[in-house]
């Protein structure tokens, strides 16, 4: 198990190391005007590039951006904030979105999960009904559609909830925006637990389980819940960086100063930050691998019989 | 206890009164594709599914052609005092049965508005499914060559097998690795955005996953005889990879298709909406939305068409996508 973790751990690690330097190859080598070119002259334009070294060879550049990306720096925009320093704009961007996407993963998993092992409990029922068409509609529906009608009913015809972020009231203001995030996750959570639950509590073992003489919760948490489990956490990893897409089209609705904002400002406004493009890819890269690698030894860990066969193989 | 032996009797062995077993009951023997079919059809969700899509193609193909507006011009008409009235904001409104709500409504009597007028007074109706046609274009032509790609890519990688599948699995992982988000972003830094753009991204992304189930589907299947039939006979490579191996993938690979035009319809969407796809006056189904959510407070109305043909386009095409693959490979509890 250690080696394996050990193994998987530099293939990520290598990973993304090979994916930060093609990023930055083809931020750099690409044409494309970095700067805000109706606020600048050709002549600042020049200068700005030679301040920030834009015409040295790129394996130079490379080198230099890898120098302070390892102690944490990520330099400073091109055209956003006035070039402000990238780590200081992150930082809360990160805190805010990550407070959000983390409130929205938990009531979808928690609710998704409730969701699901009721329906399968009450399979053929009114309630799996129910659950069913929920998860469809979930599905089906892009969460910033969520967040429109809710900002529409709830802050706009019934001013409860404030109409754009406030960060003076952050649990308040982020009710909405968590509760549509997460309606995706909470759907897909529903629909995956309760197939896995119905296809389980067919399995021979829980009628071995149920013939002698066990029933109700201890069933469902120790035979039930325990197999049907581990597949809920393969499906979570893309459910969360799904949530990383959603979150972007729901962070620029509402206006909350987090990272898919700060994404949509570097692709969208004039002139394409590079250093932001950059420093985000990375982000968002990191972000991914790094759930992928976590749930994958989690799946080890869940699951005895994966266990083993990595140990032979 | 009696312990003689029962003996049994000729009346044991008689035939049941009520069922005749003298003669066979045959089917006629069917096609595979033709079992496909009939268990597709039998299943109601993917008949719903197929009939909610073939209807949003029919109105996509010949929508924007029932009225007389165009999905880029401007209604208007001349008032009495000579000035030009721009059918603004004007609610859904039939002539001569429903009166829209909006100032200039009562101007417009004599027009039909289905799903209303927009905030520069432009056909909804037409907008819509004009909309709906460029995102369902963009959906199947690049969900079409990504199949092409993916295709080709899995089923050669996972025949030669060895070094070259090491490789090209290699480039699949990081392939995989780079979110669809990063590759958009870096894309926008060098293209105009517009149609191109999405198309260009989506074909980046959606290649990987069908690559994934050709592998696979290889792997189970150059073992078969009939391979090494075929290569006995002197067949070449490609020739078993192309002519041989590619057909009998198919049914994977279309399930996969029907769940990647969802996909396609929702990048496509998302994009237009943040701002890097379709630009006016051009629209789609996500630059739709984006317009809808920019008047919500004043043209409520004006979202919902998008959202609702969106929707429905997801849910068609997962139902079909659902139907396929139940019907390509049923389990016991359906027969």
């Amino acid at each position: 198990m250690v080696k394996y973790t050990l193994k998987r751990v530099g293939m990520a690690l290598l990973t993304l190391l090979l994916i930060v330097f093609l990023l930055f190859v083809l931020v750099r080598i690409m044409p494309g005007n970095p700067f805000p070119s109706e606020r600048m002259s050709a002549e600042q334009i020049a200068a700005k590039r030679l301040e920030m070294g834009l015409d040295d060879p790129i394996l130079v550049q490379f080198g230099r951006y890898m120098a302070n990306l390892l102690k944490g720096d990520f330099g400073r925009g091109t055209s956003l904030y006035y070039g402000a320093p990238i780590n200081t704009v992150l930082s809360t961007a990160i805190s805010n979105s990550f407070r959000i996407g983390g409130i929205a993963i938990l009531i979808g998993t928690a609710v998704g999960l409730l969701l699901g092992i009721v329906a399968a409990l009450n399979r053929g029922r009114f309630l799996d009904g129910f659950c069913t068409v929920f998860s469809i509609i979930g599905v089906c529906v892009p969460s910033y559609v969520f967040l429109i009608f809710l900002q529409y009913f709830f802050s706009f015809k019934i001013p409860f909830f404030p109409y754009f972020f406030d960060a003076n009231r952050f649990l308040f203001s982020s009710v909405l925006p968590s509760l549509s995030l997460s309606l995706f996750t909470m759907s897909t959570v529903a629909r995956f637990t309760r197939n896995e639950m119905v296809e389980v509590m067919d399995s021979d073992y829980v009628r071995l389980a149920e013939s002698k003489g066990l029933y109700g919760g201890t069933l469902v948490r120790r035979h039930v819940l325990r197999n049907a489990l581990v597949p809920i956490v393969t499906v979570l990893a893309p459910l969360i960086v799904d949530l990383l897409t959603g979150a972007l089209v729901v962070e620029k609705i509402y206006g909350i100063n987090g990272i898919g904002k700060l994404m949509v400002d570097a692709i969208t406004g004039e002139g394409v930050d590079y250093n932001y493009v950059l420093a985000l890819g990375i982000l968002y890269s990191a972000l991914y691998i790094g759930i992928m690698l976590v749930v994958d030894l989690l799946y080890g860990l869940l699951d005895p019989r994966i266990r083993v066969s990595t140990k032979e193989g | 206890m009696n312990n003689t032996p029962y003996v049994p009797v000729k009346e044991d062995f008689q035939f049941l009164p009520d069922r005749d077993i003298t003669t066979d009951q045959n089917f006629a023997s069917q096609g595979y594709w033709k079992g496909v079919a009939i268990s597709f059809f039998r299943n109601r969700r993917a008949v719903v599914g197929l009939v909610i899509v073939l209807l949003i193609m029919f109105f996509a193909a010949f929508g924007p052609m029932m009225n007389a507006y165009n999905y880029d011009s401007i209604v208007s008409v001349t008032s009495e005092e000579g000035k030009q009235i721009v059918a603004r904001g004007i609610g859904p409104q039939i002539s001569g049965v429903i009166q829209g709500s909006g100032n200039n409504a009562a101007l417009f009597a004599e027009h039909t508005f289905l799903f209303g007028t927009d905030d520069m007074g432009r056909d909804l109706w037409t907008r819509t499914w004009q909309g709906a046609r460029i995102s369902l274009i963009i959906a199947f032509v690049t969900i079409i060559i990504d199949m092409i790609i993916g295709m080709s890519y899995g089923l050669i990688s996972g025949f030669f097998g060895g070094m070259t599948d090491n490789i090209m699995q290699r480039i699949v992982e990081i392939g995989n690795s780079v979110p669809r988000l990063v590759i958009v972003s870096v894309l926008a830094i060098f293209m105009p955005k517009g149609m191109v753009l999405v198309i260009v991204a989506l074909l980046l992304t959606e290649w990987i996953g069908m690559s994934k189930i050709s592998r696979a589907e290889m792997l189970k299947l150059k073992e078969h005889e009939y391979v090494l039939a075929s290569r006995t006979l002197g067949a070449g490579s490609f020739h078993i990879i192309f002519k041989e191996i590619l057909p009998n993938t198919i049914g994977p690979i279309i399930t996969q298709v029907m769940f990647s035009i969802p996909t396609a319809i929702f990048t496509e969407a998302f994009l237009s909406f943040v701002g890097v796809g379709i630009v006016l006056p051009q629209c789609s189904i996500g630059s739709l939305i984006e317009a809808g959510f920019n008047n919500i407070t004043t043209l409520p109305y004006q979202i919902l068409p998008p959202i609702i043909v969106l929707a429905l386009l997801m849910l068609g095409f997962n139902f079909i996508g659902d139907g396929f693959r139940e019907a390509l490979a049923p389990k016991l509890e359906d027969m």
